[in-house]
């Protein structure tokens, strides 16, 4: 299989390397070509967002407007901080050429003057890391006022990286602007839309650091080609990032479509004592999990992982074997988005903390048959309640994981008592997996 | 404690304001170059960040506050981060953070009495392919047992 992403070339992180082995000639025949046909090549590619909705990467480039007086920006979201998600910093370390070369064309194609690249705090080594390749791009005239003369275009535009310092909640689109205008990270109501009210009001495209990174390979090799590879409805490759209870925990780079039981027994070779399995989040902790006896025929895509009741996500795998104790999982996840909840919306805010407390009294052997009710009832009414998604990262996490696993739950639950749960929720507006209802 | 920015780090400001179009968004990198000189966000430092780019220090003490990384009280020298999020959690997270505790003898948020280590539990790193890790200041230490994290911790001088 063809490596796009991340290529088996070794120091493809020095700039030479890169150029020796065709690099910055996208952006030649890019800037060759009308802005309106690097969108459609890219639309033709069926290229779908690489950050967690797989949205279409040329759709969302076609909603910038061509008419504007405003500058425009392109934003990389690299703040990858979902847990079980670690591919990012693999292409700041391994191919940051490509992914600057992508920013270069992307930037031309939406005609934005300035790209930012946002990466997590912590991070620090690979903001330097890519900080080198940046100015090495600079230097050799592929970035910066200098491209006009480089690459003979009338185009030219500039990327600067942006820190971040330890907040999840960037990694959500408005969030990160806002990160980057220098204010706290709370997420915007939307519309309007980043596309025409996005960085200080301007006219702004948001695309995750892989989805960037695969575009010079698209206009190198063709649309066609790229929509032949993996799942025609996803097509490409994913970076598949595979933790927890694995012999070989890594980022695999696979075709979309792949089977799930393929990553974890072939590439990522299998269970450590070849326990069973108990558990798969197939997309990061915020994505709803899979049991063990769900995983057979699964394949790693958009579409294929919605069907079964998950979603791709930032295709972060976590595997968790048969002695896992699933409610001590669960409680540790639910800290996790107390902790990162931003503090804007009501239902989030308190919400993920009641069901971090619900779940570490279970956990200390003090629940009650009536949490589990209540652990669902409060999800719910999280869910479609907040301005941004991390209201269904705290959810669904522990509304299915309770539903899916329910009777180990009821294991961990000591006192039987019946007090009455809400079971009514209402939601504000649509989400992924609604729930009019709680069925269990 | 006065603070001012020293001339080196006042030279470096210009140049970190000619990436933004507004002066307010380079608040996050200048807070991070005063927390380099300062060791930690002091109210000192959020004047003289609110001085320097001319905004209101409410505003900075908002943007201090929310992010996890400015240190809001100060830090010991070497600043020890153990993940116990769920990839880290799966492999051990746990033990690396009780095995770091003990050996330090603090809690989490606790700095020890010389100054020399300071202790946070972190959220995910990162690092979920090499887990478990810890990070000291930026440098991250994966793939790490009990013993390896003490060796780690006893090797800072």
């Amino acid at each position: 299989m063809e490596r796009i992403v991340l290529p088996d070339i070794k120091d493809l992180h020095l700039i030479d390397v890169y150029i020796q082995n065709g690099g910055y000639q996208a952006v030649k025949k890019a800037y060759a070509m009308s802005t309106d046909d690097v969108i459609a090549e890219v639309k033709k590619s069926g290229l779908r967002g690489r950050g967690g909705a797989a949205f279409a990467t040329g759709l969302k480039w076609s909603f910038m407007p061509k008419t504007t007086d405003k500058p425009k920006y392109l934003c990389v979201n690299g703040d990858e901080s979902e847990p079980g998600s670690f591919k990012d910093r693999q292409i700041f370390e391994f191919n940051p050429h490509q992914l600057l070369e992508g920013v270069l064309i992307a930037c031309y194609a939406i005609q934005a003057k300035a790209a930012y690249i946002y990466i997590r705090g912590e991070y620090a080594k690979w903001v330097k890391l890519l900080q080198k390749a940046l100015d090495d791009a600079y230097d050799k005239g592929f970035v910066g006022e200098k491209m006009k003369e480089t690459l003979g275009s009338q185009f030219s535009c500039d990327i600067f990286i942006h820190k971040g310092a330890g907040a999840y909640i960037c990694g959500e689109e408005s969030a990160l602007m806002n990160s980057i205008e220098g204010k706290r990270a709370y997420p915007r109501v939307k519309p309007p839309f980043p596309a025409s009210n996005g960085l200080w009001g301007n006219p702004t495209t948001i695309n995750n650091i892989e989805t960037i990174t695969n575009v010079p390979a698209i206009i190198n090799k063709g649309a066609e080609w790229f929509s032949k590879i993996g799942e025609p409805k996803h097509p490409g490759t994913i970076l598949c990032g595979v933790s927890g209870h694995v012999n070989k925990p890594g980022v695999y780079e696979i075709p979309t479509g792949t089977l799930l039981t393929d990553v974890i027994y072939k590439l990522a070779g299998g269970v450590p004592g070849d326990k069973k399995i108990k558990c798969v989040i197939p997309g990061g902790s915020s994505m709803p999990p899979l049991r063990g006896d769900q995983l057979e025929g699964v394949k790693m895509d958009a579409d294929s992982l919605k069907a079964i009741g998950s979603g791709i996500g930032t295709a972060g795998v976590i595997v968790m074997d048969e002695d896992t104790n699933l409610v001590k999982v669960l409680a540790r996840i639910s800290k996790f988005y107390h902790h990162e909840s931003c503090g804007q919306c009501t239902p989030c805010r308190e919400g993920a903390g009641w069901l971090q407390k619900v779940l570490e009294r279970i956990a200390a052997g003090n629940g009650v048959s009536s949490d589990l009710d209540l652990l669902i009832s409060i999800a719910s009414n999280i869910e479609g309640n907040t301005v941004c998604a991390l209201g269904e990262a705290a959810a669904w996490p522990v509304r299915f994981m309770v539903t899916k696993f329910r009777q180990e739950f009821e294991t961990y639950v000591k006192a039987d008592v019946s007090i009455p749960v809400p079971n009514k929720v209402h939601s504000m507006r649509a989400t992924e997996f609604p729930v009019a209802d709680i069925k269990l | 404690m006065e603070f001012s920015f020293s001339e080196e780090n006042k030279n470096k400001i210009p140049d970190i304001l000619k990436k933004y179009p507004h002066a307010e968004a380079a608040v996050m990198p200048v807070l991070y170059l005063a927390q380099e000189q300062n060791g930690w966000i002091s109210q000192e430092v959020i004047n003289e960040v609110a001085s320097v780019l001319k905004m209101p220090s409410e505003d900075v003490l908002g943007v201090a506050t929310f992010y996890t990384m400015y240190h809001k009280s100060p830090a010991g020298k070497y600043h020890i981060q153990v993940c116990t999020n769920v990839s880290c959690m799966l492999r051990g997270g746990y033990d690396i953070y009780e095995g770091v505790k003990k050996r330090l003898g603090i809690e989490n948020g606790g700095v020890t009495p010389d100054s020399k280590f300071s202790l946070e539990e972190v959220e995910c790193m990162g690092s979920c392919g090499t887990a478990p890790m810890l990070a000291v200041n930026e440098d991250y230490f994966e793939n790490l047992t009990v013993d390896k994290a003490i060796e780690i911790l006893d090797s800072l001088k």
